[in-house]
């Protein structure tokens, strides 16, 4: 019978919670950069503009084709190589890991934009607004409300998935168990402990998200 | 913004050898159509006969691929704004209202906020004035007491009333209703009609496509049989709708039993 023995973890729990916190940090500084990348993958991929559209739609298809593991190891080892500069570990994870689920939101944000009906551009046209206050006032404000529960999922994913940056490194709550375990010879607790401050972490979100969405559907 | 284009003559709206293909299809082909001050026009005509794009040409929700439309004599632009001695497509909309098929309120306003919504973003009307134009204009149309219920929670003859509230909140000196009453319950189509008609009274300028003969016949001072992307017959009323020689025209009028 194996006895547990989570006092030898413990003493590592500053490790724990800085490698959290790192997890924090590359979760919610991929999701403003993936918003970004999004918004702008989005808007490239309605434009009229056919080259940009095409240039949108490879890069998307890229990044929504190919693993995220796959992705961190070549933007971390094969990358700087193509360009001949060496990448930040750091940097690769946080560049990776935005553009990754840039990717993803931009479906996500044209889904929303293009399941408007077309008469709701027509109404705001025919009272004169422009296509810019159109957009702000009437399209948006609906779009928004149907994107956000995929938008809220995504942003799930994208919390775990930052797991995968200790491949090359990145010190997060993965990295930081690893170690735990290395030093301690423990990795029943080691790795019991991160599992549990993941699920710790997400689980009141997902119920918050699932919240939400009760909410919205109410005010149809 | 009405006072900035001057008047010449008697019509308001004008369209001038109007063509409009999508792709290979050519849907009008070339037509000619002049909305006087007051005046009420009925267009009639099978499905595909081209009544719904023209009078969506007329606000440029379709754009023209040959020809002119006209506002008080002066040609529309292609641009938004108004450009040189071109009246842009924005300033056009502001003077001509539509109201459509299938009403398009928008669902994340409420009844109130819908007819608000052009006076205060597109016209910069103070919101205070906007809503006591609105509950004017939806007790009007009958509405008074539902300024603050959602559109989802309205019948389709509310609907439409409050889109036409919408359309008149921007005090439009032209109406284009585009087949208004062909997505509602027989039962309320003769709600939205009566309004019409009061407005039609009121001498309020409108083109009006509609499959309801008797009401075309009513309200009209004018009435256009569209066939195949012309105009194939113009007239009054009694020409058009109770005595038609047209063949063609005939045979589509007396499927409506007249």
């Amino acid at each position: 019978m194996y006895r547990w023995n989570f006092d030898v973890v413990w003493q590592y729990w500053d490790l724990f919670m800085w490698g959290l916190w790192l997890t924090v940090v590359y979760t919610f500084g991929s999701i403003l950069f993936g918003i970004v990348i999004g918004l702008l993958t989005c808007g490239a991929r309605l434009s009229n503009w056919k080259v940009l559209s095409v240039i949108a739609r490879t890069y998307q298809e890229i990044f929504r084709c190919s693993p995220l593991l796959v992705q961190l190891l070549w933007f971390y080892y094969a990358f700087p190589l193509l360009v001949g500069i060496t990448i930040d570990n750091r940097v690769a994870a946080m560049l990776t890991l935005s553009l990754y689920v840039g990717a993803f939101y931009a479906e996500i944000f044209r889904g929303g934009i293009l399941s408007i009906d077309k008469g709701q551009r027509e109404a705001a046209a025919a009272i004169g607004m422009s296509t810019a206050q159109a957009t702000r006032r009437i399209i948006m404000p609906q779009a928004v409300k149907r994107m956000l529960p995929s938008f809220i999922n995504q942003s799930v994913i994208q919390f775990k998935n930052t797991s995968l940056v200790s491949v090359i490194s990145v010190a997060d709550l993965a990295y930081m168990a690893a170690v735990v375990n290395g030093q301690t010879y423990r990795p029943l607790e080691s790795y019991t402990v991160m599992a549990a401050l993941y699920i710790i972490v997400l689980f009141p979100l997902t119920q918050a998200a699932d919240w939400f969405e009760r909410r919205l559907r109410v005010s149809d | 913004m009405n006072d900035k284009i001057p008047d010449s003559g008697d019509a308001v709206v004008e369209a001038i050898g109007l063509r409009k293909s999508f792709g290979t299809l050519e849907v009008l082909k070339g037509m000619d159509l002049a909305l006087s001050r007051g005046e009420v026009v009925a267009l009639i005509g099978p499905s595909g006969s081209g009544k719904s794009t023209l009078i969506r040409c007329l606000n440029m929700m379709e754009m023209p691929s040959a020809g002119s439309i006209r506002f008080r004599g002066r040609e529309i632009g292609r641009k938004f704004r108004d450009s040189g001695d071109k009246i842009g497509i924005g300033t056009l909309r502001r003077n001509v209202g539509m109201v459509f098929q299938h009403f398009n309120l928008f669902p994340h306003k409420t009844v109130l906020q819908n007819v608000t919504e052009g006076p205060i973003v597109v016209c910069k009307t103070p919101k205070a004035e906007a809503e006591e134009l609105a509950k004017g204009l939806l007790a009007q149309v009958g509405l008074q007491d539902k300024h603050d219920a959602y559109p989802n929670h309205l019948s389709g003859g509310q609907k439409q009333r409050v889109a036409i509230a919408r359309a008149l909140a921007m005090q439009p000196e032209v109406l284009l209703l585009d087949e208004v009453t062909s997505a509602l319950d027989p039962e309320l189509v003769g709600e939205v009609l009566t309004v019409i008609r009061r407005l039609a009274d009121d001498g309020m300028t409108m083109a009006i496509v509609t499959h309801e003969m008797a009401f075309a016949a009513d309200v009209s001072d004018r009435v256009m049989f569209l066939d195949q992307g012309v105009i194939a017959a113009a007239g009054s009323a009694e020409e058009i709708i109770r005595q038609p020689t047209n063949e063609r025209l005939a045979n589509f009028v007396s499927r409506f039993n007249h």
